[in-house]
């Protein structure tokens, strides 16, 4: 296939950054958008010119390093796929593809599709996760948990942070991402004891990070690879109620 | 005196042969106290004097992640590095299977001496009992400390802990998360981590590299690292350094690792002084997904479950370009189930590996280039129903049709082996220290507990043993029983190792060739896959040698790598790890070549028995083989390997 990728070049933060546009030739279907992105960096290096900057890691779609909003979508056109399980294939000989980054206030960019998502941390350690100390664990078996909490804890907890979900919304809000593990934690026996702190602080965390609101959009859900339901951040917001009249 | 070694006639010298080495941490006497007579007789740091003490962890995965937050809850302060732009990104995320222990919830027979006995055995024997038994003791902690962290392992109905088997044992000891339990177990030690980092007891710094380590009078105290956005070198200091920095596979370009995951801390490290222990044992996984084109940028492995029900086949005539559907069944080879009638296709990782391997050598391989065999689910689908592997499989065949759009349910899946895992690892005594005093190493980044070959659900296992309860005692009593003076940056070795770094940086970006850093990766990664991948050969590892000095000097002659210094520039990160795999992958086909038998995952086509098994030769070769560098030869260091429990015994599958 021969594709026009029209490409978001950006130095640095401060720089203005602009579309720049690249003719591919001969890309195989079978290769995956990063790989694809590969032999074009092969290409400006040999040309003299500074290849495209993006973050990548497993490319299994696990680790969540990966992504870029492709032809306006976050992460591309196939559903619960990450950048780098999107293979050519979905697209056709001729095409023209835009490749720009993740697009929210609270994620500035850093180069080229590479953005700051360090407030994902910052929201994950003002309250997402269950204070026990190495060595003071119970025996495993001492606390038996319901098949199907323990099931929908586990939906929750596939989220790989990768933030399509926040460049997606139109808020730029990250509240797919916080109710998820929130979801997870709170549902818990384990979790209970931080149950209204957790959801508390980590609801602070995300507004001081400037992440928006909700507004019930729902674009999150469908760009989020990891299928997190909507009805997640239903239940955030009932935690955080039911955390506020407790306190 | 060392002496020389020559291989064979005509043979130049590759090695000498330096001094045996012993471990001298491990308590002797009884096997189950040990641990526990080690821990008794460590060094205390009294609590309030924990917070003058500053330790350095590099990583951020099981291993790294688990120590971070564990030192950091015990008083420590912690500077934690890594390179991604998370400490969740950490390639052990990618982990599917499950996690080992010796719970014994199935009243199965199983306890800690059998997953001890299981683990040596496994390891083919290269393995030390006392670390191996360790590890079988500490399983079981770390499912209590994980369940108490919110991880969420499958359940019963009963919401009691579900185990299946794997990995050839007969016990049902492995717990899981679907296929994601080391990205479960990883975000219970992210979350620990991200705590500590929130209550400002460790100091992270993310999307930054440790390029160099800083030994001072003899102990590490400290490292010097890239921050990649700024490009600005620092060095930090402190009173002990732990690598928790991974292995070593992509070496071979090609392999089942995160595309970031590289050797540059453990080879500066053993450059520092720190003796590499069997890097010929690298693990290569049978059920991979082929490669599709000359593109390819890694390889993406399915869980080997697939193997309890796929059936492993290729067409009886070479070069057979039929479609499956085409090919009858008269005309099909279940080569598994033909050469090991008893175990069929659940033989071991390595021998699976292996006959694929012959299979395609030989001309009958499927798919592009005729690297594949075909794993077909076709009576599995005809003996139970397509809803009933759906059920089992669905998500892998789901990520098999992501990657290669064909239908495992319609056309049987075309799977090939690559590398997975690597046991080698920078040397280590009982208590994780390496041969440089004051530096630590944790989980895959050291050797110590897999010998030849590492079990299934065994890696989760030992990253969060070593960093959740083997390390922070053993580094206590380092700094409890060391008297470490003050180190100030102005020390001549920070600066010399700062002018190191620099100046090599520098030289990678002067050079301004003609040739992309990728391009050699790619070369270096073929070379060591023929001549150090499934099968080795002492004519293909000498042909390895001989090119592997010539690629790295053409490397440092025509690399280009654009941009500078002074900001984010992955063309120079990966540089920088190339011109390490250089130098390391020739220590590998080094160990590989000095190791005339064979073991575990390190074959060697000469010493096998008429049945094509890995024939050991205990006689000569029970040691773990620690390499020490001298910018020349490396002197080979021997620890003889004693069995006191565990008899030596020849693996049979067939």
């Amino acid at each position: 296939m021969n594709l026009t990728l029209r490409i978001w070049r950006q130095r640095g933060p401060e720089d203005r950054g602009a579309m720049v546009t690249y003719e591919l030739a001969d890309v195989s279907p079978d290769m995956s958008f990063l790989e694809m992105l590969d032999v074009l960096n092969e290409r400006l290096i040999l040309e003299g010119e500074d290849p495209v900057a993006f973050d990548h890691d497993c490319r299994e779609g696990i680790c969540g390093m990966c992504g870029m909003v492709i032809n306006g979508q976050a992460h591309g056109p196939r559903d619960r796929t990450t950048t780098c399980q999107l293979h050519m294939r979905e697209f056709a000989d001729g095409d023209v593809i835009d490749v720009e980054p993740w697009r929210a206030a609270a994620f500035p960019v850093m180069r080229d599709l590479v953005v700051d998502r360090s407030g994902f941390d910052r929201i994950i350690g003002s309250g997402g996760y269950i204070s026990v100390v190495t060595g003071s664990a119970p025996e495993a078996h001492s606390t038996p948990v319901p098949k199907p909490i323990a099931d929908a804890a586990f939906d929750n907890a596939t989220c790989i942070g990768c933030g399509a979900c926040v460049a997606a919304c139109p808020n730029g809000s990250a509240m797919l991402f916080t109710s998820a593990k929130v979801t997870h934690l709170n549902l818990l026996p384990q979790g209970a004891p931080e149950r209204e702190s957790r959801v508390r602080d980590m609801v602070a965390q995300m507004d001081e990070e400037g992440f928006g609101g909700c507004t019930n959009t729902g674009e999150c859900t469908v760009a989020c690879p990891k299928g997190i339901p909507l009805t997640s951040i239903g239940n955030l917001n009932r935690e955080y109620l039911r955390a506020l009249t407790k306190r | 005196m060392p002496e020389t070694t020559s291989l064979g006639s005509g043979g130049s010298a590759y090695w000498t042969v330096g001094d045996d080495i012993a471990d001298t941490a491990a308590p002797d006497g009884p096997i189950e106290t040990r641990w526990d007579r080690r821990k008794f007789s460590a060094k205390l740091v009294n609590p309030a004097n924990r917070r003058k003490h500053t330790v350095i962890v590099v990583g951020t995965g099981l291993a790294g992640g688990a120590a971070g937050a564990t030192l950091a809850e015990q008083g420590y302060n912690v500077i934690q590095f890594c390179f991604q732009d998370s400490p969740r990104r950490a390639h052990s995320i990618a982990a599917q299977g499950g996690i080992n222990a010796a719970k014994n919830y199935r009243n199965d027979g199983d306890s800690v001496y059998r997953l001890f006995y299981d683990t040596v055995k496994g390891g083919d024997f290269r393995a030390r009992e006392s670390n191996v038994y360790r590890l079988a003791q500490i399983s079981t902690q770390i499912i209590d400390q994980c369940v108490a962290q919110g991880v969420p392992f499958a359940r019963e109905y009963s919401g009691l802990l579900d185990t299946r088997s794997f990995g050839g044992v007969q016990v049902q000891r492995t717990f899981y998360a679907r296929g994601q339990t080391g990205q479960q177990l990883l975000i219970g030690a992210y979350q620990a981590l991200s705590r500590q980092i929130d209550a400002g007891a460790v100091e992270m710094h993310p999307r930054t590299e440790m390029l160099d380590l800083i030994v001072i009078d003899g102990r590490a105290r400290g490292i010097v690292a890239r921050d990649l956005v700024t490009g600005k070198i620092t060095p930090y200091l402190a009173d002990a350094v732990v690598l928790a920095t991974g292995g070593y596979g992509n070496v071979f370009f090609l392999s089942t690792n995160a595309k970031g995951s590289n050797t540059t801390a453990t080879w500066r490290a053993h450059r520092r002084g720190a003796l590499f222990a069997n890097p010929c044992y690298t693990q290569i996984h049978p059920t991979c997904i082929p490669r599709s084109g000359e593109y390819q940028g890694k390889l993406t492995l399915m869980s080997e479950s697939l193997r309890n029900d796929g059936r492993i086949w290729v067409p009886k005539q070479k070069g057979d370009t039929r479609s499956p559907d085409q090919i009858p069944e008269a005309e099909r080879d279940y080569y598994l189930e033909r050469i090991y009638p008893a175990f069929g296709n659940l033989v071991p990782r390595d021998i699976a590996s292996r006959a694929a391997k012959y299979q395609c050598d030989d001309g009958r391989g499927v798919g592009p280039g005729g690297l594949g065999v075909y794993l077909d689910f076709a009576d599995a689908i005809k003996r139970m129903g397509e809803d009933k592997v759906r059920e089992k499989y669905g998500n892998l065949f789901e990520m098999y049709e992501r990657i290669t759009g064909e239908d495992p349910y319609k056309v049987p899946m075309r799977i090939y082996p690559a590398v997975h895992y690597t046991m080698g690892g920078l040397w280590v005594d009982y208590d994780l220290q390496s041969s440089i005093p004051g530096l630590f190493v944790v989980g895959e980044a050291n050797f110590s507990d897999h010998g030849a070959n590492r079990l299934g659900a065994s890696a989760l296992m030992q990253g969060l043993a070593d960093g959740y309860f083997v390390l922070p005692p053993m580094l206590g009593n380092y700094i409890a029983s060391t008297k470490l003076g003050s180190v100030s940056l102005d020390d001549p070795a920070v600066t010399s190792v700062i002018g190191e770094v620099t100046g090599r940086l520098g030289r990678l970006l002067e050079i301004n060739g003609d040739r992309t850093p990728d391009s050699f990766h790619r070369e270096l990664g073929e070379l060591i896959w023929d001549e150090c991948g499934m099968g080795r050969t002492e004519a293909g590892l000498r042909k390895a040698l001989a090119r592997i000095p010539e690629l790295r000097e053409e490397f440092w002659r025509r690399v280009k790598v654009p941009g500078d210094s002074g900001e984010l520039n992955q063309s120079l990160e990966k540089a920088n790890r190339i011109a390490d795999f250089l130098e390391f992958g020739e220590l590998l086909c080094i160990d590989a070549l000095h190791r005339a038998e064979s073991c575990g995952g390190h074959f060697r086509e000469e010493s096998q028995t008429p049945d094509g098994e890995a024939l050991r030769d205990d006689e000569h070769f029970a040691y773990a083989a620690a390499w020490e560098y001298t910018g020349g030869a490396p002197v080979l260091h021997r620890e003889p390997l004693q069995f006191d429990y565990v008899h030596l015994a020849q693996r049979n599958y067939s």
